[in-house]
């Protein structure tokens, strides 16, 4: 190859044009840096012909300089752009050669969950807190006075024996199951009479918990379950304002369609009492057939009254000058009503399936 | 609960032909009885009168002789010709062949056919079919299993003309057509409507009571079915007399006893159709006619009624408390030692009052009862103390119909009018003569009046009811209502014993008026405390584990015996103080469980059993220990409690201390496409302590052991070596760990299972109140030191880091182990801990100097007090 003189224009217009054309030729960023030693490196014509500028005549020194500096100035801008291009080029490839596939499995840690018997009573709890209202315990093995004396159950009357009452051993010891979270709400009361005599505060509480009954297990049985009660004492309570906390109350656990309905009906612990029932959410009482309903358009949630003045007076609360009213509802129905659990056995076998498909909130 | 069949109900109270019982349902419900269910007739047709038009005895193989029969059923006859198969090779008139194994009937009776296509009660669907040889369409029915009672060993027979067959049912003078429907024929077209009576709706145990209620709720118009006159005169009847010794709770037994004699009755007169029927819609069997009377006037009005055979009873009946040992042998051929508590109906038969002859209002005495040569009767219309039956049907379990109306009271006023109704009933049906004079001994208490603020209920219920609305709905339900100013004096009904105050009335009034019209308010309840820090604590906790990969479970607090041994709690561990039932749903599982773990074990199981390789379960709950259980009994007796007394009556109940709980077994980690698995482990155990002990905001001890002097506790059901025991302020709070190799084997649980358990209630306890104080975060750079310590194996790394915390004198942020080694280079009896150290000061960066010191610091402590060597 003969050594191209810088003063040769076209030579050296060819030797750009040839750099250009294998810059763009270049597939990959290795091919560009052959291509760029080739055109531009020590050894490559135009390199060559710069350095023999230095021999040139003064006034040809200039001009050679002026087309050489246009000429390497052509070739950067060229390997620029094309670097730019296939650096862009290599790093898409890079990240469609880096995919992964997402569809793995993401984790092999054990994944929790809360009980949605739990989380139910917890948000139960949470629409009443919410209205200031608070939330009272006591204890599941329970004094036979709290959980019939003081809520005028006659010893003798046969309502007593409605409620199938697991007794602690000897039965001389007084003891047993609590078979509503009824108690609660005469522990609560003594406990906040001084707020409400003293301070005019009304008694407000929701009691939620276990409860105990002898019944064997079976879809829509458990002898263990869950109830949640609530109790208002305050001055000119109302049947009124027991309706109005219930359909709150329905509406907040079943949506702004929830249509709830009283019935007479008897507990010991309230006079009025009334049976309270929740407009069918699967038929709306359209279909005769329904199997939820059975037909009837309502289902039964719970039980309410007025409190009796015999459950006030054994929380040494005045009746003439309170009124109060009750209700409790189970847990485990509002949770098969609401989340459509067939059978009831699913829900204390301790199967984690069960637990799992409701996460940690509900 | 009381089953009302519709006509019976339409008797009382005006009932449109055409209504449904799901309309009566419906009506009734409005007024607080809820429906238990509607029946409709319990046998479903073809069943219609048949005549035998032949009838071949047959002798089987068996020895049991059969009647080939061809019965004329009229329009359901087979045409004339050949029977089915294998009867085709005669040729039969116009007729059903059907084949019947009964040996009281003979050709041309009539009698009741059940053709297939029917349906019997049970229920039992019938269908033609082959047996004996023959083709036979349907039974020929008896009374048992036409649900008509049981007194016929034979089919029925309606009529025989030849007079060669015991009629039955008295259908002797009645038009018979074959093929005739006998379902009406027979008063089994009864639709009723059972009802779930309240315990204070005694009086809804009658058909009285329910067509009341009925009209309360429609409009209806009533009459009352004890409105009939009563014949005669009180006087010297049969002789009765009321000595009660021993009244209950100061009320005696029996405060009004009628008694009344029906001379020369029929005892083979039957129970006329339409009584069977109505009996057994209601759910009672036919007797005989003296009891079925009884219990049909019992069903009608809701007095129980007992019937004597007058010749059986020796003067005077006197009702008396029984003597603690005597007994009697009841109508149910079972003999009952009887209760100084319990009262009897006594007659004089050798002495005074001297022969049981029945427990007052439960059940009557064999000896008495009337039988089937019965001709005199002597009923009975009494009315006891609910408490006394009540307690004497709890202590022999011993409910009856009478029982049942009895502890719920009935109505003081119904005794003569229901003797009446009985009386005249027999007479009616059995020819008898009712005795113009009879024995009323009463001793009624009048109806206390009750006085209410006319507004009271409006107060109550948040309705503006006007007084006029108010007296109208008593009066409806049977009240005097007076005006008294601004007060009424309302005297309840006879019938209402449960109308014991105001507030009862107010149910009533709001009742009738219909909840339906109840307006709904939402109270303002005055600004609450919100959650208790407890139940804050709590919800965090259970929300951490669940977070750690552990799944909530709610198990049953029962437990076996056996448990406590499987568990492998020692003979002295207080966790054998367990609390038992009395009554068990299983007598396998009396106990109570004192730990969480106890019942925990049972929910891992199931899941393994379910195909689950691992198992990550936690619980929140109580377990119960039955402190002073018995020793002070949890009773107390006031109609109200203070708040001395709650303390009193809480310490006597066994403690049940929030706890939590988990097992843990298989894989923490799975084995998948990108690592191994990796076994749940007894650290993670621990790792879920640190997890709670977070959530409450404390931080326990950790004991490898349990101290001495720590009581009745032990490492049972952990692995004694792999077990770290939590305690709080110096008391055992908790454990966590493996669960000891035999425990595994025993609950059939995974080698290598890990579990914990901690008592909650103290450890959220310590942390009520305690309000984080902040310490500033430095911003200097941070020194690391790493150490190799060897030690005695004896030393724990826990013990040793703690040393080396204390020895930094504040500049040590943190000390942590990362590696433990034993081995022959650090020989026998030692162990390698390798310590990472971290120091920071709050206000300057530590120099080299000051980062040597503190290592220089470490060393000799760490020597000094473990024998610690740097390797």
């Amino acid at each position: 190859m003969t050594e191209l003189s810088p003063l040769d224009a076209a030579g050296v217009e060819a030797a750009v044009e040839a750099a250009l054309a294998a810059f763009a030729q270049a597939n990959d960023l290795d091919e560009l840096k052959e291509a760029r030693l080739a055109h531009t490196g020590d050894k490559a014509p135009l390199t060559l012909a710069n350095r023999g500028i230095k021999d040139l005549s003064k006034e040809d020194k200039a001009a050679a300089g002026k087309a050489m500096g246009a000429a390497r100035a052509a070739m950067g801008r060229a390997l620029a752009a094309r670097t730019a291009e296939l650096e862009a080029e290599r790093d898409a490839r890079v990240l469609i050669e880096e995919a992964v596939d997402v569809t793995l499995p993401a984790t092999r840690q054990a994944t929790g969950a809360r009980h949605p018997l739990e989380t139910l009573q917890e948000r139960m709890c949470d629409v009443f807190v919410s209205m200031g209202w608070e939330v009272a315990e006591g204890p599941e093995m329970e004094a036979e006075w709290f959980n019939f004396d003081a809520l005028n159950f006659d010893p003798d009357h046969p309502a007593r024996e409605m409620q199938d009452t697991f007794f602690v051993d000897p039965p001389s010891s007084g003891l047993l199951l609590r078979t509503h979270t009824s108690p609660v709400q005469v522990r609560a009361a003594l406990e906040r009479r001084d707020l409400l005599v003293e301070e005019g505060r009304g008694i407000y509480v929701v009691c939620p918990g276990k409860t105990f009954r002898t019944d064997e297990l079976d879809a829509t049985h458990t002898p263990v379950f869950h109830q949640i009660e609530g109790l208002a004492i305050d001055e000119g309570l109302t049947m009124a304002h027991l309706k109005g906390t219930l359909d709150h109350f329905a509406k907040a656990m079943f949506g702004p369609e929830a249509v709830t309905r009283l019935r007479p009906s008897f507990f010991p612990f309230t006079e009025p009492s009334a049976e309270m029932d929740l407009r069918c959410f699967v038929c709306g009482g359209d279909d005769a057939a329904c199997r939820t309903c059975r037909g009837t358009g309502w289902i039964e949630w719970g039980g309410c009254g007025m409190t009796h003045p015999n459950v006030l007076v054994a929380a040494g609360i005045d009746p003439s000058k309170y009124t109060a009213f009750a209700f409790g509802m189970g847990v485990e129905r509002t949770l098969m009503f609401r989340h459509g659990v067939a059978d009831m056995r699913d829900m204390v076998e301790g199967d984690v399936r069960f637990s799992q498909q409701f996460g940690m909130e509900i | 609960m009381p089953k009302i069949p519709l006509s019976w109900l339409a008797e009382s109270v005006s009932l449109a032909p055409e209504t449904t019982p799901e309309e009566v349902a419906t009506a009734l419900a409005r007024v607080g009885l809820e429906e238990e269910g509607i029946h409709g007739p319990g046998v479903k047709g073809p069943l219609v009168v048949g005549r035998v038009m032949s009838l071949v005895k047959e002798q089987q193989s068996n020895g049991k002789t059969i009647n080939y029969c061809r019965v004329d059923v009229g329009s359901h006859n087979d045409p004339a010709g050949p029977g089915h198969k294998p009867d085709h090779k005669v040729d039969y008139p116009s007729s059903k062949g059907i084949v019947c194994g009964a040996r009281n009937f003979v050709e041309g009776d009539y009698v009741v056919v059940v053709l297939p296509g029917a349906e019997l009660p049970g229920p039992f669907p019938i269908s033609g079919r082959k047996t004996y040889g023959h083709w036979s369409d349907g039974m020929i029915c008896s009374s048992r299993e036409l649900g008509l009672g049981d007194d016929h060993d034979g089919i029925i027979v309606l009529q025989s003309p030849s007079g060669e067959s015991a009629e039955w049912g008295g259908y002797g003078d009645a038009e018979l057509t074959p093929g005739q429907d006998a379902i009406a024929l027979l008063g089994m077209d009864e639709s009723t409507i059972e009802i779930n009576v309240t315990p204070d709706r005694g009086y809804c145990f009658s058909v009285r009571g329910v067509a009341r209620e009925y009209a309360h709720a429609t409009g209806a118009s009533f009459t009352d079915p004890a409105g009939i006159d009563v014949t005669g005169e009180a006087g010297t009847g049969f002789e009765i007399r009321l000595e009660d010794q021993a009244p209950v709770r100061g009320r005696v037994g029996c405060d009004r006893f009628v008694a009344r004699i029906v001379r020369g009755f029929d005892p083979a007169a039957p129970t006329p159709t339409w009584m069977r029927g109505r009996l057994e819609a209601a759910g009672m069997r036919s007797i005989s006619l003296a009891v079925d009377v009884t219990n049909y006037v019992m069903l009608e009005l809701g007095q129980p009624l007992h019937a004597y055979d007058l010749a059986t009873v020796t003067a005077p009946i006197v009702v008396r408390r029984a003597v603690p040992g005597e007994s009697i042998v009841t109508l149910d051929d079972a003999t009952r030692v009887l209760d100084g508590e319990d009262l009897l109906i006594t007659d004089s038969e050798g002495g005074h009052a001297h022969r049981p002859i029945g427990i007052a209002g439960v059940m009557g005495g064999a000896l008495t009862e009337v039988s089937a040569t019965t001709t005199d009767v002597l009923l009975e219309g009494a009315h006891f103390d609910p408490i006394t039956v009540a307690r004497t049907a709890r202590r022999h379990r011993l409910g009856s119909e009478a029982s049942r109306r009895f502890e719920r009271a009935v109505d003081t006023q119904l005794p003569p009018v229901a003797v009446q109704r009985a009386a005249n009933l027999l007479a009616e049906l059995g020819g008898g003569t009712i005795e113009a004079v009879y024995t009323d001994v009463a001793d009624v208490a009048p109806v206390a009046p009750i006085e209410m603020d006319a507004d009271f209920p409006a107060r109550i219920v948040g309705v503006p009811y006007t007084t006029d609305q108010v007296v109208d709905s008593l009066t409806q339900v049977g009240c005097r209502v007076e005006k008294d100013g601004g007060v009424l004096i309302v005297t309840p009904p006879t019938w209402r014993a449960d109308l014991e105050g105001p507030i009862n009335l107010v149910e009533e009034v709001a009742r009738l008026q219909g909840y339906e019209g109840l307006p709904s308010v939402l109270p303002i309840a005055p600004p609450g405390r919100g959650y208790t820090h407890s139940q804050i604590v709590r919800k965090s906790v259970a929300r951490s584990l669940a977070e750690a990969g552990l799944t909530q479970v709610l198990t049953y607090p029962f437990i076996s015996e056996k448990r406590l041994d499987e568990l492998m709690l020692p003979e002295d561990d207080q966790r054998r103080d367990v609390v038992r039932l009395a009554n068990p749903l299983s007598a396998e599982m009396p106990l109570m469980r004192p730990a969480l773990i106890a019942t925990l074990a049972d929910a891992v199981r199931v899941n393994l059993g379910r195909g689950s390789q691992s198992v990550a379960v936690y619980e929140t709950g109580r377990a119960y220990l039955s402190r002073l259980v018995g020793d002070i009994p949890a009773t107390y007796s006031g109609t109200s409690i203070t708040p001395d007394d709650v303390e009193r009556l809480n310490e006597a109940i066994p403690g049940q201390v929030r706890r939590v709980g988990g097992i843990m077994a298989g894989h923490r980690v799975e084995a998948g496409w990108n690592g191994p698995a990796v076994d749940w482990a007894w650290t993670d155990a621990m790792a879920m302590v640190e997890r709670v002990e977070r959530a409450c905001g404390v931080v326990l001890e950790i004991l490898p052991d349990v101290p001495e002097g720590s009581g009745r506790i032990s490492t049972a059901p952990f692995h004694p070596g792999r077990v770290a025991m939590y305690c709080l302020d110096g008391e055992i709070v908790g454990a966590a760990g493996e669960l000891h190799p035999k425990v595994c084997e025993n609950l059939g649980l995974p080698a290598r299972t890990v579990a914990f358990e901690l008592l909650l209630d103290p450890m959220i306890a310590e942390s009520e109140g305690v309000l984080v104080t902040a310490s500033p975060v430095s911003q200097q750079v941070l020194a690391k030191e790493d150490f190799a310590f060897v030690v005695p194996v004896s030393v724990a790394a826990g013990d040793l880091t703690e040393a080396v915390i204390a020895a930094g004198d504040g500049l040590v942020e943190d000390a942590r182990v990362f590696d433990v080694f034993t081995g022959p280079q650090v020989g026998e009896g030692r162990k390698s801990l390798a310590i990472n150290v971290r120091m920071r000061d709050a206000d300057h960066t530590l120099t080299a100097e000051e980062v040597l010191a503190v290592r220089e610091a470490i060393i000799a402590a760490a020597g000094e007090k473990f024998g610690a060597v740097l390797r």
